[in-house]
């Protein structure tokens, strides 16, 4: 090959959760990175690029995996892509501090054939506590490149990039000391592997393969069962069959062949020091305390948006939207009202959605990400564990749809925080049934209208929105996931100072990609709901959304509600708040709340006030966390499931109030 | 009888050696790979009387379900016992 042309060379990033990966990730992409999806996943796929001298590096950050067996889609990605896209490199980044628990991901990615170079991270945690480990007789032992780092410190970047070029160049003096098989599972594994021998596809190592189907990885089992003829696959399933206890020896073999690997490399003291985390987690893990110390950060979080977040939201709504909406009127004065509606009502106001949005997702995602980062979310799951079992969910789920809520938007963006895809897309699923502040307000206005003790109806359906909430993970977890259960295993981090770099990067490429997918859809929205409710004629009452509300008379009768308690639902769908507004336009209050509400009390029974509010709090969420859902889930199907789960339950909801409030008050 | 009983059975505090991990594949497949195979020292560092179980094994702190505590047979090396 020539050396001297600059070439480019394909990087995977691989290594356990809780490494420092994306740290070493953005350290060497910076800002020369894209976030996206892994095709036809809820997971996060990072690539970007860097240079060293003539040499281009594309990296992939691949999801953090403690191992390769298809225990979960994560695993999945990971392996897959190494096999089938066959990286030039696989970077794995191991934890120094938990040596032994980090290596099990080399000895699982040596046997596969890619040239895989370590990066030993965290060497500077190791080292305060009291561990040392020689990098070069670790190289030794397993033959493969081991690059020393403190990646919070920047430290071991160029000396990888260095270590990556020369296994490219060098590439025939790649003699990696694969971790070789137990005795007593050698001639199992040689007899599946002649039997499979002719029907492995190419891409796949065959006695990795082999491997994999004693361990029982379903995935590879499901692949050669369709492979194999039939008495084949029968003889190979009946040596599975007698060997089922074979996971947990695979997994005690890779154990063992890692404590012969750095016998030599590690010099760990007898008794290591009482850590800073042992002494936090007294704190932090204590079911007083921890809850106590949860609840103080959530209280802050809060407290923050409230005191930064909404005055902010509102200086950018009066003097960037409306100087903009104010400017843009008065330039089109002469032209025909429509456009001015379009243009101004339409689309300034739907990118001033989206920008108000601003103030509040930059607040939520700063906390999410330092939270994450120092290593407190685990402590926060573990302390919230018992509570989110109750819908069939896990302690870390909490934080997300806590966020809720403030604003459903950034919650269902939270939710990246969740491992498990499968506990991610659940909690997205339910998260718009926490009823975020806009909800609230119109309640707020509304239950004073019409009830004398409007605190305990208040109270009331804010205690109906989290049963629903809670019947409804249950509901889905038994439904969609057939109520399998998910063990609760989760990794406790080290504490570590936040490393700002990491985090600062992290809330940017949130916004960014929230302006980017989600903004345009609630800018298209915007537009539609704005020509529905002004068209034909310029005014609500007699637009098409008005005539499509009268057509749900029908329905609204079940509920008590008259057509235009039905059009504020409607447009409601651009932002909770906008509720009252219409309302106060088609009930012709104009701007007055109070008259509003006097107006409002002599239309509606109770009953059906109520019956409004119950479906106000469970309706289908506002359009940007619409657009929310549909950006993490990646998936159009699943972001309608979510609109039609939500429209039926609401529904319900409101018939079922609206028929017993009225058998109540006779 | 040797001293076998549950990881759940584990006071805060004390060491214990792990025998065995009970349960569907899904389940020992992932213990195992984070270290869980018979013969590692793990010990207890928080077992409240219900919740999850915080243990610590090959360096890393790990919480547990109690019903995966249940799971995993250790042997104790509990003294007067």
């Amino acid at each position: 090959m020539t050396e001297s042309e600059g070439k480019l060379i394909r990087v995977a990033l691989a290594g356990q959760p809780n490494v420092g990966k994306s740290t070493v990730f953005n350290l060497l992409t910076g800002l020369n990175q894209h976030v996206g999806n892994w095709p036809g996943k809820t997971i996060e796929q990072k690539v970007g690029t860097c240079h060293y001298k003539d040499w281009t590096f594309s990296v992939i950050d691949l999801p953090g995996t403690y191992s390769l067996t298809a225990n979960s889609p994560e695993e999945l990605i990971a392996r897959e892509y190494i096999i089938k896209e066959k990286p030039d490199v696989v970077v794995v980044i191991v934890d120094a501090a938990a040596l032994e628990r980090n290596l099990y991901l080399v000895s699982e990615l040596l046997p596969l054939s890619v040239p895989v170079i370590i990066g030993l991270n965290m060497i500077d945690v190791a080292q305060q506590q009291g561990v040392k480990i020689e990098s070069h007789v670790l190289e030794a032992a397993l033959g493969v490149s081991v690059v020393p780092m403190v990646a919070t410190k920047g430290q071991g970047m160029r000396e990888l990039l260095v270590r990556i070029q020369d296994v490219i160049c060098d590439g025939a003096e790649y003699t990696p000391n694969a971790p070789d098989i137990r005795a007593d599972h050698k001639d199992v594994l040689e007899r599946i592997e002649s039997l499979i021998n002719d029907h492995v596809p190419p891409e796949y190592p065959r006695t990795w393969v082999a491997l994999k189907i004693l361990e029982g990885d379903k995935q590879l089992t499901e692949m050669m069962c369709l492979r194999l003829p039939k008495e084949t696959w029968d003889e190979v399933y009946s040596i599975i069959k007698q060997h089922e206890d074979a996971c947990v020896a695979v997994a005690s073999g890779r154990y063992a062949w890692i404590a012969r690997m750095i016998r030599a490399a590690i010099v760990k003291p007898r008794a290591g020091p009482i850590l800073l985390t042992d002494r936090l987690d007294r704190w932090a893990t204590h079911p007083l305390w921890g809850l106590l110390i949860l609840a103080g950060i959530l209280a802050l979080t809060f407290w923050l948006t409230y005191a930064i977040g909404t005055p902010l939201q509102e200086l950018i709504d009066v003097y960037v939207v409306g100087t903009v909406a104010h400017l843009v009127t008065m330039a089109l004065a002469t032209a025909p009202s429509w456009v001015t509606g379009l243009i101004v009502d339409g689309a300034i106001n739907g990118v001033g959605t989206v920008l108000t949005f601003f103030p509040i997702l930059l607040i939520f995602f700063a906390m999410l990400g330092i939270l994450e980062d120092v290593g407190y979310m685990a402590r926060a799951a573990y302390v919230m564990d018992r509570f989110m079992h109750l819908m069939g969910l896990h302690g870390k789920s909490f934080l997300p749809l806590f966020l809720g809520f403030g604003c459903n938007v950034p919650s269902v963006l939270g939710t990246r925080v969740i491992e498990s895809e499968r506990a991610r897309l659940l909690t997205i699923l339910i998260a718009p049934l926490v009823p975020c502040t806009a909800r609230m307000a119109v309640v707020a206005f509304l239950a004073p209208a019409f009830f004398t003790a409007p605190t305990i109806v208040t109270w009331g359906l804010l205690a109906l929105s989290l049963l629903v909430l809670m019947l409804s993970g249950l509901f889905i977890n038994k439904v969609v996931f057939k109520g399998e259960h998910l063990a609760f295993i989760m990794e406790l981090p080290l504490y570590h100072l936040p490393n700002w770099r990491t985090i600062t990067l992290s809330i940017w490429q949130r916004l960014l990609s929230f302006l980017r997918k989600a903004g345009t859809i609630i800018l298209a929205v915007s537009v539609i709901v704005w020509a529905l409710s002004a068209l034909p004629g310029g005014d609500i009452e007699t637009s098409f959304m008005a005539r499509f509300g009268r057509l749900l008379e029908p329905v609204g009768r079940l509920i008590g509600l008259d057509w235009r308690m039905m059009v504020a639902l409607l447009t409601s769908f651009i932002a909770k708040e906008n509720a009252i507004a219409t309302l106060g336009v088609l009930f012709g209050a104009g701007d007055s709340e109070a008259g509003l509400a006097a107006i409002l009390r002599t239309t509606l029974t109770p009953a059906a006030a109520l019956a409004f509010l119950v479906i106000q709090m469970l309706f289908i969420p506002c359009v940007a966390t619409v657009a929310a859902i549909k950006q993490e889930t990646n998936s159009w199907h699943w972001t309608t499931v979510s609109v039609v789960f939500l429209l039926v339950v609401s529904l319900v909801g409101g018939v079922l109030t609206y028929q017993i409030a009225s058998l109540l008050a006779h | 009888m040797d001293n076998t009983c549950p990881l759940s059975e584990l006071e805060t505090g004390e060491t214990a050696i792990v025998q065995d991990l009970r349960g569907g594949y899904g389940f020992r497949s992932r213990l195992a790979v984070l270290g869980f195979t018979p013969g590692v020292k793990i010990t207890m560092l928080q077992n409240l009387s219900h919740g999850p179980i915080i243990v610590n094994l090959r360096d890393t702190r790990i919480a547990l379900g109690r019903g995966e505590a249940k799971r995993v047979l250790v042997k104790l090396n509990r003294k007067g016992k």
